[in-house]
Parts: C-alpha cells; structure tokens; sequence
C-alpha cells in the first residue's frame, strides 16, 4: 500500500505539494465563468419561441448533468487506474470525482423536476426514460458511501471502491445511450447528428455555461481533495506524536501509514 | 434587454432552479470550510507542545 503521508515515497512528496496547487487562481477563473455564463443566460441568449423564459432553466441543468455524468465516468477511469497501478491515490481522487458528481445529480434532479413543472405541469414524469435513467444512475451512486465506508481495512475498502467506480462507470454510457435509441416523444433532444437546431447564441450560452461548470467541478473537486489529504497527513502527525510519546521523544519516530497504527503506538 | 426576472413568464421557477443551485454549492463549500476548520484547530493542538518546547 502506498503511504500518502510517508516522507521517504517521492510520489507523496508530489502529492503533498500537488492537491493544493493552483487552487485560488482556478477559483479565480471559475468564479468569472460562472459571471460569464449567468450574464449570457439572462442578457444575451435569446427567449426560446417555445417555452419562453422557463427556458432559461436548460442553461443551468443541462451543463450540470452532462458534468455530473462526465464526472461519474471519470470516476471510473479514475477507479480502473487505482486498481491497475494500486496507488491509494487514484482511489481517492475516484471517491472526491463521485461524491462532487452525486452533489451535482441532487441539483439536476431538483431543478429538473422544477423545469418540468413549469413546462409539463408535473414535478415528475414516471413514463419519461431520460428522467428515470439520471434517477437511476443517481440511486446507483447514493450506494457508493454504504459500500465505502462499509469495509474498514483501507486497502480492500480502496479496492471495493474502485471496482465500483469502475462497474458503475460503464453502466452511465450505456444506459443513457439506450435511452437515447428509445426515441423519447416528451424529453427534448438536445444534442443530435444535426447540431440540435438550436440557435447560435443559445448555443454559445450553453458552451460557456457548460465550460463554467466544468471548471466549478475541478475546482470543488481539487478543494475537496486537498482537505481530505490534509485531514490524512494530520492524522499521521498525531500517530507519529502518540508514538513517538510512548518512546520518550517528544516528537520524533516514524510515520505511519494512513489506515494502520504504528507498532507500539497508543490505541 | 429583458428584466432580469420576469415573474409572469416563470420567472419564479427559473429563480427557483437557479437558487436551489446556489444553495447547494454554499451548503457544500460551508462543510469543507467546516472540516477545514476543525483541521486547523487540531494542527494547533498539534503544534501547541512543539511552540512551548525550548529551543
């Protein structure tokens, strides 16, 4: 196993330096595409023939529903790394990309129940595929955290994890790309072979709201991340201070490994 | 240019999707800010004994 907190691995020296790095610029950044795309939405895009204003919702949730499923897949790339090389680090980054994209399906999953009562009369719609395939893939990914921190050896539990990440992966392509070949009558297309009809300033609108909420996710996520090993390497320091109190040096002795007590160290 | 929220086209579910979202990125940065906190409170019990020993 791999020890993130170990001063002798060079790659935890990297990661040490690494999770942090470049986070108040990317915030910077994230914050004014974020400006950009809610300016575009309500100022520039023009008012769709059809729905009108209520319209304006597609903005926001399509962006986050592509980032959240982008992210579940990402997830398990992440996951199949971890279980290819058995660096603990991919785990975690699999486990922050899935828990950010579990956030973001919460807010599809409100604000698209909002968008149908506005433009179908009902909060949901059961006959609808594509809602009930996010519903699905949603359900699916709320079982991650039970089966996570269900299993309390860290490396199994890593593992379980991966091959999770990795099955559940696989499994989000496919269902929505069966849900697409179903052909839905109700759900709007927005995205076919022929550009999707929409014109070019919605368009526009969409890609810089859809730029801005990848980069809402890399940061949240590389935040995340960065406290997590944070919490990590803390934890390490108060075991090689517990250890090193019960040999008498006051803040020497080794380091533990994240997950597994030092021999002789106080339990 | 349109008003900004014209309440009688919908405008309240549009407030609405748009709030739930701000919402659910302050409820989740206020809980890493949390978990950021109690770590700085434990590095300071941590480094509390290492700043009282003599150099």
């Amino acid at each position: 196993m791999t020890s993130l907190a170990s001063t002798s691995d060079p790659s935890a020296a990297k990661v040490r330096r690494g999770f942090g790095r470049g986070l108040v610029p990317l915030s910077a950044v994230t914050l004014v595409a974020m400006a950009a795309a809610l300016g575009m939405v309500f100022f520039y895009a023009p008012l769709d023939a059809d729905q009108g204003f209520v319209q304006k919702i597609f903005y926001l949730h399509v962006p986050m529903a592509l980032v959240a499923l982008v992210g579940f897949i990402a997830a398990g790339v992440m996951g199949f790394a971890h279980l290819r090389s058995g660096d603990r680090r991919w785990d975690l980054r699999s486990y922050v990309a899935i828990h950010i994209s579990t956030i973001l399906a919460v807010g599809v999953l409100a604000t698209g129940s909002i968008w149908a009562r506005a433009s179908w009369g009902h909060w949901w719609v059961w006959s609808e595929p594509m809602l009930v395939a996010f519903l699905i893939v949603f359900l699916l990914y709320a079982v991650y955290p039970m089966l996570r921190f269900s299993i309390e050896d860290p490396g199994r539990q890593a593992r379980s994890a991966s091959v999770f990440a990795v099955a559940a992966g696989a499994f989000v392509p496919l269902n929505f790309a069966a849900v697409r070949s179903a052909q839905s009558l109700t759900h709007p297309q927005v995205f076919s072979t022929t550009g999707g009809g929409m014109p070019g300033e919605m368009f526009a609108t969409f890609l810089v709201g859809l730029v801005a909420m990848a980069l809402l996710f890399v940061t949240l996520w590389k935040l995340e991340l960065t406290a997590k090993h944070a919490a990590e390497q803390l934890r390490a320091v108060r075991r090689r201070i517990e250890a090193a109190a019960d040999d008498g040096d006051p803040v020497g002795g080794p380091v533990a490994e994240p997950g597994r007590p030092l021999a002789g160290a106080a339990s | 240019m349109l008003p900004a929220l014209p309440l009688g086209q919908g405008g309240a579910y549009v407030a609405g999707a748009f709030i739930v979202f701000v919402v659910l990125i302050l409820v989740y940065v206020a809980i890493i800010g949390a978990k950021i906190a109690r770590i700085e409170r434990e590095l300071a019990e941590l480094s509390e004994p290492v700043e009282r020993r003599p150099s």
